[in-house]
């Protein structure tokens, strides 16, 4: 395995009383997807968070391409890092265009560097482009979603943080989804982190899958490894219900 | 391009203010000679006598900046002692009040050894005296047989309605159940109003000033005081002890040449004659022989152009207020409210101000600020400000934590955050809060009226005092107009900067 890409050191957070990651060390290979696994409340979205900075842990430390993610640089560090969330969170008084090309305006890139970027994207997740100067309420949940992930790989990033994107899809549009990823991924070599409660998706985007339960890591391995030996029963389980 | 906006809009905003300013200009704008401001109370008399000064010293000259209808002698009588205004008609028994509580047959001389140390001084009276009666319905009275106030002290069941200022003070009320063992409740009313209640039968009995036009027409009887319990008001001018003596002079030519009998005459050329308070005043001047010029002055405006300058100073009240009150809410509410605690300190202050009567807040501002425009506005900005910041704040709070999420996770600055994802997602409900802050400044601002600031409250504040519907309505109607065209362009406003889909709330699911 190479240089990590994100790598947790001792990170524990908690909320209240209750404590949702207890002292947590993990390493993320680069250039490879990885899916994290859990339940809900497992802490698999404050794990994720943690990456690019919205949630910061109370002990320990995250480090993204081999920076600490801390206060003073962390606006710098997102530019490098997408992130797309369940239910898209697309800004309600933008466009679908200029959501997606908000941050590469605020940079200051060219019309022309800003137009033909937003072009590959549209056509990389197959949007039609005369969505571009609707409004995201007049989109179905599916194309919200595209999206939203066409503004998190705006930027080009390196690294693609990933929460739950395809969980509140019907089957079909996941599916569909979910094979343009694969597309995508065959396209471009990319360290992306996907939080999901869905084994099934695991296995078929990921190669590499963490399972998170309360807090603490249960097992880590490759999809094939996983599968063949089966750490607990609660790993099991998660097999079971979401694969095949 | 935001500098752009925001230039424009301080430019635009500069040049509401300037033709504001200026098409309401104030006669301190037009002479750089002396001006002197002539205070009055808010009541029928008061005004005409303060016409009546005011039109003397314009005859003679001088410029006058008149400053009626201020409501109760603690606003009035601060506003001379600061020198807000410079002259103003009083009563001696109400000096007597202020001053010796204890004894309230004070003389004039001695009443002048204190205004002394205030550096104020109370010249000779008018002549007539002016003092607290109780009124009845002249047939209701010979119904139940009462003529004197101890024979009205001795009834059951009777309904007393008296002036807030009068149920208040020593001489009146609790003076009155002292000497004359009244044991019945008295509940408080607008003087204006008392007389139309006792006309409809709500109350039958109210306190009256023995000079008042309208006891005629009202067909009201006055009580005799057997017990000689009010004391002696005798209209004076109270004016600054270094005031002008020429102007001092002036005055002083009107000792003594209204008795009671002239000064009913006059209220009543204002209450049943429809006359203005010029006019009689006029009129007064021209039968004393009094101006020097052969020309009468005669002040009074058309209806339209009062209704006219009134709502321009209305708007000018509103529209500064309103602005004071974006340029501190807005941002107060940007800055605060990530704090909880912040937040919820910040609205306390602001609900506070809300819950001060706004009478007594204009008044609690008389010492800081003096009278007028300035402390209006003031007042009017601490009103604006709670419907303002409660509705920044609840708009920033509110924001789906998703799009909060995203907004940070893509990449922006804290301020980039603000400006294209906070702000424009909390506008549809700041603007309405914005919206409610401009039409209760607009209900507001008539009090003004009350300590000088002028607006539509003036002709309300007159109306009340003559009992004159008309007025009443020409102060009410435009100020009504003016909230519904708020209304209208607050929406017209919102269609223009807010998309359609924004206003319903339809929000990505």
């Amino acid at each position: 395995m190479s240089n990590p890409c994100i790598s947790y050191e001792a990170v524990t957070k908690s909320y209240g009383k209750k404590v949702i990651i207890e002292d947590l060390s993990l390493d993320i290979p680069a250039d490879i997807t990885t899916a994290i696994v859990g339940e809900s409340g497992s802490g698999k979205s404050t794990l994720l968070q943690m990456a690019n900075g919205l949630v910061k842990p109370e002990k320990g430390q995250v480090s993204v391409f081999n920076k600490s993610i801390n206060k003073a640089s962390i606006t710098l560090q997102r530019l490098k890092i997408g992130y797309s969330v369940q239910g898209a969170g697309l800004f309600p008084h933008l466009s679908v265009f200029n959501n997606v090309i908000l941050m590469a305006k605020l940079l200051g890139w060219a019309d022309d560097a800003i137009k033909s970027r937003f072009e590959y994207l549209l056509d990389l997740f197959e949007l039609d482009t005369e969505l571009s100067p609707r409004y995201p309420y007049s989109l179905s949940g599916g194309q919200q979603q595209r999206v939203s992930l066409c503004r998190a790989m705006m930027l080009n990033p390196p690294l693609l943080l990933l929460d739950e994107p395809f969980s509140a899809l019907d089957p079909v549009t996941r599916e569909i989804i979910h094979s343009e990823f694969l597309r995508l991924q065959a396209l471009e070599s990319r360290t992306t982190v996907l939080v999901t409660h869905d084994m099934g998706e695991a296995m078929k985007l990921a190669q590499q899958i963490i399972v998170l339960y309360e807090g603490r890591i249960e097992q880590q391995g490759t999809v094939k490894d996983i599968q063949n030996n089966p750490a607990s029963n609660y790993v099991e389980t998660l097999f079971r219900v979401g694969g095949n | 391009m935001l500098r752009k906006y925001l230039t424009n809009a301080l430019l635009l905003a500069f040049s509401i203010f300037s033709i504001l300013f200026s098409g309401a200009a104030s006669p301190q704008a037009t002479d750089s000679s002396r001006v002197f401001t002539i205070g009055s109370k808010n009541f029928n008399e008061n005004y005409i006598l303060g016409e009546v000064i005011s039109q003397l010293l314009e005859d003679s000259g001088f410029t006058v900046d008149r400053n009626f209808g201020m409501s109760g002698t603690m606003v009035i009588y601060e506003a001379l002692r600061t020198g807000e205004v410079d002259v103003y008609v009083e009563y001696s028994g109400t000096l007597a009040e202020i001053i010796f509580p204890e004894e309230a047959d004070s003389t004039l001389t001695e009443l002048n050894e204190y205004l002394q140390s205030e550096g104020l001084e109370a010249l000779q009276s008018f002549g007539f005296n002016n003092t607290y009666a109780l009124a009845m319905k002249r047939n209701h009275a010979s119904d139940l047989g009462v003529e004197t106030v101890s024979e009205l002290a001795a009834l059951r069941n009777i309904n007393l309605g008296f002036s807030i200022e009068f149920l208040n003070r020593a001489d009146g009320w609790p003076g009155l159940i002292e000497n004359y063992g009244f044991t019945q409740q008295a509940i408080g009313m607008d003087h204006g109003l008392a007389y139309q209640a006792i006309d409809e039968g709500t109350i039958d009995v109210t306190d009256a000033y023995s000079t008042d036009g309208d006891l005629e027409l009202f067909d009201l009887i006055i009580l005799r005081d057997d017990l000689n319990f009010f004391p002696q008001y005798y209209a004076v001018p109270l004016i600054h002890q270094n005031i002008d003596p020429q102007v001092k002079n002036i005055i002083r030519q009107l000792e003594g040449r209204i008795d009671d009998e002239r000064m009913r005459d006059l209220n009543g050329r204002v209450m049943l004659g429809g006359k203005s308070f010029a006019e009689v005043a006029s009129e007064f001047l021209t039968e004393e022989k009094l101006f020097t010029q052969t020309t009468s002055v005669i002040t009074g405006s058309g209806t339209w152009s009062n209704i006219y300058q009134n709502t321009l100073v209305h708007l000018q009240l509103t529209i500064i207020a309103l602005f004071l009150g974006c340029l501190v809410g807005l941002p107060l509410g940007v800055i605060v409210y990530r704090s909880k605690k912040l937040s919820r300190g910040v609205l306390y202050v602001a609900g506070l101000m809300q819950t001060i009567p706004s009478l007594a807040l204009l008044a609690l501002f008389i010492p800081i600020f003096g009278i007028g425009r300035i402390p209006a506005i003031i007042a009017l900005f601490l009103y604006s400000l709670l419907p303002i910041l409660r509705s920044t704040i609840t708009a920033l709070l509110t924001i789906d934590p998703i799009l909060k999420r995203a907004a940070e996770a893509i990449g922006m600055t804290r301020f980039q955050q603000l400006r294209f994802v906070l702000v424009p997602l909390a506008l549809p409900n700041v603007l309405a809060g914005v919206k409610t802050a401009a039409i209760i400044s607009i209900g507001t601002a008539t009090l003004a009226a009350f300590i000088g600031a002028g607006g539509l409250g003036e002709p309300i504040v007159t109306g009340l005092a003559l009992n004159n519907t008309d007025l009443i309505l020409q102060g009410a109607i435009p100020a009504a107009c003016l909230a519904i065209i708020t209304e209208m362009l607050f929406d017209v406003l919102e269609r223009t900067i807010v998309k359609p889909h924004m206003l319903v709330g339809q929000l990505p699911s």
